[in-house]
């Protein structure tokens, strides 16, 4: 089997490949700091085995997989033992190691890989959050496992909704599983401003300013009393 | 006040008597533990206890690496102590990333 290492902590890489050169027919073909770069290298490359971390910075191993169109067995590795029934949820999913890894245990994982065949779980159809990117203007967003680019630019509203946010561009609106922090940390703060708990405003798509409410586009959004001053020093008053 | 001391059990049965493996591995401990460290106190201290949460997850492996078992249980609560916005068991598991620190200066 080939195999890939997706993991933000280069000593848990390193333990993961020295633990593959016990397993017969197993090879490491590449590791990777991060999921995007995997991504990158999966669409050019057949991988047969994913090793592959939940707990990363901007995009989590439950994003990467369902960027993933025919995903390969995956083993995930964790320090998290909670995350185990919802990995299940996934077919390609063929076993939950936590970390530190034991040899015994990892063989084991190898093992029920050479075997494994999916079973008949669904992967969620959900919406999973952001992708880091590139280029500055662009902002990919998971959907139905496809990862959508966003020109930033375009971005006239962000409003929270539970544990959703819904992202309102000029000619559509996305809803993705996510947070208002998460996403105010891959918008740049010369052109986007929270104005309330609950939404994030792009500042050149202001149309108008009264009381304690902005109107953009055909929104109206609440301006809380503690974010009105920010806004007005972001104002170009006469 | 922690009773546990950190050790290499864990790494020396990984290596399996490979010199090279158990040398690439401790140092790159050596370079990784510091910064994790200096990255957590960074977001303790200023208050980013979410951002801090997701630091100890991420040192909870290596706390796990080095032997700890009480310890270990330690970061889990304190892991989840931050993401409800509580500290209690700061000074705890900064007893154990000092102990781990200066085991490290040792190996």
């Amino acid at each position: 089997m080939n195999s890939i290492i997706i993991d933000d902590e280069q000593t848990a890489r390193v333990i993961i490949q020295q633990l593959c050169t016990h397993a017969e027919d197993l090879t490491v073909v590449k590791d990777f700091p991060n999921a995007i770069q995997a991504i990158k290298f999966l669409n050019q490359n057949d991988i047969d085995l994913i090793f592959l971390d939940i707990h990363m910075p901007d995009f989590t191993g439950f994003d990467f997989i369902q960027t993933l169109k025919n995903p390969p067995k995956i083993i995930l590795t964790t320090s998290d033992r909670n995350f185990a029934a919802e990995a299940f949820e996934y077919e390609c999913i063929v076993d939950y190691l936590v970390k530190p890894i034991t040899l015994p245990r990892f063989l084991k994982a190898i093992q029920k890989a050479e075997s494994f065949s999916p079973s008949e779980a669904v992967i969620p159809e959900t919406t999973t959050p952001i992708a880091n990117t590139n280029d500055e203007n662009d902002l990919y967003i998971n959907i139905d496992r496809r990862l959508i680019k966003i020109d930033i630019p375009s971005i006239y509203l962000v409003e929270a909704k539970g544990d959703y946010i819904t992202l309102k561009t000029d000619t559509k609106n996305y809803t993705v599983h996510s947070t208002l922090k998460k996403i105010e940390e891959k918008l740049p703060d010369d052109l986007f401003l929270k104005i309330h708990r609950s939404y994030v405003i792009n500042v050149k798509k202001i149309i108008d300013i009264e009381d304690n409410s902005v109107l953009i586009a055909k929104d109206v959004i609440p301006v809380s009393r503690s974010n009105r001053p920010e806004l007005m020093k972001r104002l170009n008053l006469l | 006040m922690i009773t546990e001391k950190p050790n290499i059990t864990y790494i020396e049965n990984l290596a399996a008597g490979s010199k090279d493996f158990k040398q690439q591995l401790i140092d790159i401990m050596k370079k990784e533990f510091p910064q994790e460290r200096t990255v957590f106190i960074h977001n303790y201290k200023s208050n980013k206890l979410l951002d801090a949460a997701d630091n100890v997850h991420k040192l909870k492996h290596k706390i796990g690496m080095f032997g700890f078992e009480d310890g270990y249980q330690v970061a889990v609560d304190f892991e989840n102590e931050l993401k409800g916005e509580k500290n209690s068991l700061y000074s705890e598991f900064m007893l154990i990333l000092d102990a781990i620190e200066d085991f490290l200066k040792t190996l």
